[in-house]
């Protein structure tokens, strides 16, 4: 196992009863890249985002993030991740600060890094007017950029995100991948799902899932020549296309 | 233990900014004692009354006057017709119907005893059962007095036996009666200190079993279950807010009753919050297991009160153990509430000490850290 | 006529709806039913006044001819049970404390010599008077054992005996279950009538469906009455539960109709039902709508309706609120004819009151909705 793979998945697969929301997806990401997961809703993107943070168990197959074992080690992955979820998952009726200082202290950093970062980051996001205001109260595009930066508060070596720019203004969304490559560019993995296929573009190697396997992966320009497509999009369609029009059973549950 | 300061601080901001939580948790309760202990009393007044009376003497007036001066009974009708007696009866309009028979003096002087018959109105529910007892206690302490009056005229005075000693005025056995704990007999004194425990129960398991509905509702349980937080770091962060609130809430409650209601505080308050600091993790880890049965903070409501409601009826606190069918009994040994409101009554209203509580106290103890740990247990970071 | 139709079609295709909601819900379904059975049972043997079996400690510092004959008369009855003779009144304190002994019969020393030499002999009652029903009735039952024994000692004795003659009309088996069970019938369907209700409203508002409804050409009433209907159905079903249960289990007897008693029943049910939807309706956050109408209609029932507690013992004011808990009335209307075995002729007073409090709910809960639209 090469170890400058961040992640490491083989073979992993998850059932829901009958239903398989990921069947043996295989891929790997390195050090430092910036990996999309891509797929329609209801392709298993989440449930595989799931497997790999340790909150949900695979039914079978392996997998290692970080180094550590998925079924035996989660709670040490858990020490080297981050994670934004799809609903951002910031504390509403906590402030600026205090939803910092809250993950901070979860994560052990002493009470000298938490001040030190809190005040880098809002300078670096140029927050520091609202470190006081309730997150109920500021922009959704702010919001979201804080919870990223909240989720690398820690140093940590992958950040996992899920759908991280949805129903956001695409300029606040180029901001946002701004800031993923910074965080890249900085030794940390970003691995993150979405179903834009348009910010696939901006990752070094993408993978695309259709009904709970992968159908494609490789860097977005390898894709594009190997299919024969001009963008990302039409990559993802001629993929997708089949799974859409199969009959109504085989098609994955929402 | 740092993680767990800096989150139970998080739930302290949670709670201090969210007013309706704000509401049922520290308002709420005070209302509810404040209405509940007037509303949760078998005390009866006023009793409405028909009175019968066939003899019309002196003894049966005496006796309709004991009833009137009473300040239980209400006379509302007294007449020669039982019919019209009967007829309030079924219309439900009297709850008590007192019939003198004809000779009622006569016997009273001849055999030195006569019947008087009561009817009630058992569709009153527990009413009846109360009216029944006030009633016979009037006929109780009328014998005792005619027994001093009317001695002097008894044709009996004469026919004694002379082999017997001499008769004195006072009957041979002298009873005393003595209302240990609850002298005035005011019910509040037995309904206030349970009253407490209910309020303690509701705040600690629906709210605390609400809250962590709405986390995982809301989907920031989620983004704790991905970070190093252990469960039992989860858990006692979540749950040591709560348990001052609830200890705050039997501190809150306990001066308005003393204040409002003077209710009794005999015992020792060290022991009384001792035990709350047990109970209230008792209750908890019951909100907490709830929680992890439910997804919406709607669910949690509807669970915890159906199992509240199910503990707060069975738990001697509005009706007597002592009254319940004997496997109803020893099915409450199971209900932490039971114990609670036991040690309650026992601390506050009879003056116990730790000796006296120390089954029930071993026994929430015992239950404290069975359903902590299965609701440890239930709670998981990770789906199977 | 057209309209008429598709609005009479439109209704149908809306029962239809509910009814595969409730249908496919089967764990709810399942709970629904069976909760008030289940709750009738405990709490009927649960929610009882009788006073029996009372733990009585003696204390008998010199135990002699009388002492004994006298303990051995409150050993023989029924209703008390000595659980233990102790030398000294400062222990019974402990028994009391501890719940082992409820009430203490205390004879002075040389209780037997006394009455020999014709002084009175004393002897006290203590009982735990912490639940004072419990505490005036076991003084009452001691009393009546101590004045027997002095009467058969001494016949001659002034003592006057004022036979007490009880007839308990309506409940000849005195059992407290057949006076509590009509008020559990009321408690459990109020519990099952606003939850159901609250199951069915949110679950429209959370899948947003409710607005759809709305702007059909189904009018708001034509909604309620959807809504209202099936949930009828198993509040029915409940009620002829909750009354088999009644008979089977306890014995309480059903002297009157028991057509009368359904449809009261149904009746009783449709103002819980319009309650619940009214507070769903009128309330915004989900919430609030839920506490509210748990804590609305719940605690009024439990302490207002004369199911626990009896209504001549609340304070004016609180008697004034129990006239608008429906639950109250359909108590009255329960006990009266499952005991007293009445008709309508002594209730029509409380079946109007339910009648006209099922139409104000239903008016104003249609109203909240067309609000609601606007």
């Amino acid at each position: 196992m090469n170890s400058d793979r961040t992640i490491v998945a083989k073979e992993l697969t998850r059932k829901f009863g009958d239903f398989v929301a990921c069947d043996r997806i295989t891929f790997d990401v390195g050090k430092g890249e910036v990996f999309g997961f891509l797929g329609a809703n209801g392709a298993g993107k989440t449930t595989a985002i799931r497997m790999l943070t340790g909150l949900l168990a695979p039914s079978s197959g392996q997998a290692t993030v970080a180094g550590f074992d998925v079924y035996s080690q989660s709670e040490s992955i858990k020490r080297q991740i981050g994670y934004m979820s799809q609903r951002f998952s910031l504390y509403e009726d906590l402030t600026v600060s205090e939803n910092i200082r809250l993950y901070g202290g979860i994560y052990d950093l002493t009470d000298r890094q938490i001040r030190d970062r809190t005040d880098a980051m809002l300078s670096r996001l140029g927050f520091r007017h609202a470190a006081h205001d309730l997150v109920r109260s500021i922009p959704l595009g702010w919001r979201q950029k804080l919870a990223f930066s909240v989720a690398l508060l820690h140093d940590p070596k992958i950040v996992f995100l899920d759908e991280p720019t949805s129903g956001v203004d695409p300029i606040t969304r180029r901001q946002f991948w701004e800031m993923i490559y910074d965080a890249a560019s900085a030794g940390t993995t970003v691995f993150v799902t979405t179903h834009y296929m348009d910010e696939a573009e901006y990752c070094d190697r993408i993978s695309i899932m259709v009904s709970g396997k992968i159908g494609a992966i490789g860097t977005p320009s390898e894709l594009k020549r190997q299919f024969g497509t001009d963008s990302v999009d039409d990559l993802f369609v001629r993929l997708a296309r089949p799974a859409a029009n199969a009959p109504p059973e085989s098609r994955p549950r929402p | 233990m740092r993680r767990i300061r800096f989150l139970a601080w998080a739930e302290v901001l949670h709670v201090i900014r969210d007013r309706a939580t704000l509401a049922q948790v520290l308002v709420l309760p005070l209302a509810q004692l404040l209405i509940l202990s007037n509303a949760a009393t078998f005390e009866v007044r006023d009793v409405p009354t028909y009175v019968v009376d066939f003899d019309r003497s002196t003894a049966s007036r005496g006796l309709v006057d004991r009833f009137a001066a009473s300040g239980n009974f209400d006379i509302v009708g007294d007449s020669t017709s039982l019919d019209l007696a009967n007829d309030e009866l079924l219309r439900g309009r009297v709850t008590l119907v007192v019939t003198v028979p004809h000779d009622f003096e006569r016997s009273l002087m001849r055999d030195r005893a006569a019947p008087i018959q009561l009817a009630v109105n058992a569709e009153k529910g527990s009413a009846a059962g109360v009216v029944q007892s006030y009633a016979l206690r009037i006929l109780s302490a009328y014998s005792a007095e005619l027994g001093t009056t009317l001695r002097p005229t008894m044709a009996n005075v004469r026919s004694a036996s002379r082999d017997q000693p001499p008769m004195r005025g006072a009957t041979r056995i002298e009873v005393t009666v003595r209302n240990r704990y609850n002298q005035t007999l005011n019910y509040k004194h037995y309904m206030v200190p349970g009253l407490l425990v209910a309020l303690v129960t509701l705040i600690a398991t629906l709210v605390s079993a609400q809250n962590i509905a709405r986390e995982k509702e809301l989907g920031t349980l989620e983004q704790l279950n991905v970070t190093p937080l252990t469960r039992g770091q989860f858990i006692a962060a979540k749950l040591l807010p709560f348990w001052v609130l609830g200890m705050l809430d039997l501190g809150i409650g306990l001066t308005a009753g003393w204040l409002i209601f003077d209710i009794p505080v005999r015992g020792s308050l060290v022991l009384l919050f001792g035990s709350a600091a047990v109970y209230l993790v008792v209750a908890l880890a019951i909100g907490l297991w709830i929680s992890t049965l439910v997804e919406t903070q709607q669910q949690a409501m509807f669970v915890t009160f159906f199992i509240v409601n199910i503990y707060l009826l069975m738990s001697g606190l509005f009706t007597p153990i002592d009254s319940m069918s004997p496997w109803v009994q020893t099915v409450s040994l199971l209900n932490p509430v039971r114990h609670f409101v036991t040690i309650s009554r026992a601390l506050l209203v009879k003056g116990a000490g730790l000796q006296e509580i120390v089954q029930p106290l071993a026994i929430l103890a015992l239950f404290a850290v069975v359903t902590l740990a299965l609701a440890i247990r239930q709670y998981s970071k990770r789906t199977a | 006529m057209m309209a008429f139709r598709t609005r009479s079609s439109a209704l149908l295709g809306l029962l239809r709806k509910e009814a595969y909601h409730i249908l496919r819900d089967r764990r709810t379904l399942i709970v629904i039913t069976l909760i008030p059975i289940v709750q009738v049972v405990i709490f009927g043997y649960a929610i009882r006044t009788d006073v029996e079996h009372v733990r009585l400690a003696i204390v008998d510092p010199s135990p002699d001819s009388a002492t004994l004959a006298l303990r051995s008369r409150f050993g023989a009855t029924d209703n008390f049970r000595i659980v233990g003779v102790v030398p000294r009144s400062a222990d019974v304190d402990r028994l009391f404390q501890r719940g082992e002994a409820q009430e203490a019969i205390v004879f002075e020393p040389g209780f037997a010599a006394r009455l020999g030499q014709g002084l009175p002999a004393r002897v006290q009652i203590i009982t735990d008077a912490t639940e004072p029903n419990t505490g005036s009735a076991i003084q009452a039952y001691a009393l009546q054992v101590i004045q027997e024994y002095e009467r058969e000692i001494n016949p001659a004795a002034g003592t006057i005996r004022i036979v007490p003659q009880v007839r308990t009309r309506f409940n000849p088996t005195r059992d407290s279950s057949n006076l509590f069970v009509p008020g559990l019938m009321a408690f459990v369907l109020t519990i099952i009538s606003s939850l159901m209700t609250a199951i069915s409203l949110t679950r429209e508002k959370e899948m947003g469906t409710l607005e759809t409804l709305l702007v059909s050409p189904l009018r708001p009433w034509h909604i309620i009455v959807g809504k209202v209907a099936p949930y009828l159905l198993i509040g029915f079903v409940s009620v002829i539960g909750v009354i088999v249960e009644a008979r089977l289990v306890f014995n309480v007897p059903l002297r009157g109709s028991l057509a009368l008693l359904l449809a009261e029943g149904l009746l009783f049910i449709l103002v819980s039902l319009s309650l619940g939807i009214l507070i769903s309706a009128r309330t915004s956050s989900q919430r609030v709508a839920m506490f509210g109408a748990m804590v609305g209609t719940m605690l009024p029932t439990m302490l207002l309706s004369g199911f626990i507690f009896p209504l001549e013992s609340l304070p004016w004011p609180l008697q004034m609120v129990s006239f608008v808990v429906p639950a109250r009335w359909f108590v009255t209307v329960a006990r009266s004819i499952m005991l007293k075995g009445v008709g309508l002729t002594y209730l029509w007073r409380e079946t109007l009151v339910l009648v006209v409090m099922a139409l104000v709910l239903l008016t104003l809960s249609t109203r909240s909705f067309k609000e609601r639209l606007e």
